[in-house]
């Protein structure tokens, strides 16, 4: 297996995996602060209480395990290409909202949707990494 | 204020992954499996600049919640995406990324998607 090929599956699989884990951390984020009866504010034991319920624990375990996702996404790939191809999540979005949530999803969103996985296709086709190797010091 | 938080925002959004990529690019490439996730954290105990970066994506998560508490997600989510284009120029000068025309273009349809989604 050539390494170019290897390090496309790598960068794609965190790409899924980025994906995956911000779709399921911000669906549950959503889902269990409208279980949550207060009203949140600058008191931070606020959160403590909302961290409690379930959903919400479970969405922030899944935004902080997408960030470190992000993270190796970044080690393999330019930040001018994981920009534009991250963006995708928007798309992932609007379908969840339309399929499970029953959502009006509008003309002009739905272009929208287009233009990002149009753009994100587009971007996606160009050289994962381009920047010259950085020396590390350590 | 919406212009103050709009400004925190993006600059906090354009330091922190500026600094991420600078600095995951010198820690080498990683992978998405458990012992992938364990060896990031500990790079980033490892790398005060990696500590300040996920500071930033603090700050800019808190702006972004205190502009939604007081303006429609149709504002924030458009005015968020200037950070994209910040982004993207200084990918190329900070950075030293090629940026070719493709590039180019799929960014530009990305940035006018995110406005027309957030609209």
């Amino acid at each position: 297996m050539s390494q170019s090929f290897s390090g496309g599956v790598k960068t794609y699989s965190a790409l899924f995996v980025f994906l995956a884990l911000r779709a399921v951390g911000n669906s549950a984020m959503a889902w269990g602060m409208k279980q949550v009866p207060t009203r949140m504010s600058v008191n931070p034991s606020l959160y403590v209480h909302a961290m409690l319920e379930p959903f919400v624990a479970v969405g922030v375990v899944a935004l902080i395990l997408a960030l470190l996702a992000r993270m190796a996404l970044l080690s393999l790939a330019d930040l001018s290409f994981v920009l534009p191809v991250t963006a995708v999540g928007y798309v992932i979005a609007v379908v969840l909202g339309k399929t499970f949530l029953h959502e009006t999803v509008t003309n002009q969103r739905w272009l929208g949707t287009l233009l990002i996985f149009a753009g994100a296709a587009l971007v996606g086709s160009t050289t994962r990494r381009t920047s010259p190797p950085v020396e590390d010091a350590k | 204020m919406r212009w103050v938080l709009v400004s925190a925002m993006v600059c906090a959004t354009v330091f922190a992954d500026l600094l991420q990529s600078h600095e995951m690019k010198r820690a080498g490439e990683q992978s998405v499996t458990a012992r992938g996730f364990a060896r990031i954290l500990r790079i980033i105990v490892e790398r005060r600049l990696l500590l300040f970066s996920i500071a930033c994506n603090a700050v800019s998560f808190s702006a972004f919640m205190a502009l939604v508490q007081t303006e429609p997600l149709s504002f924030a989510v458009p005015a968020s995406s200037a950070s994209f284009v910040l982004e993207t120029i200084l990918a190329k000068f900070v950075l030293r990324e090629h940026i070719d025309a493709r590039r180019t273009a799929g960014a530009l349809a990305v940035l006018a998607g995110v406005v027309l989604v957030g609209g």
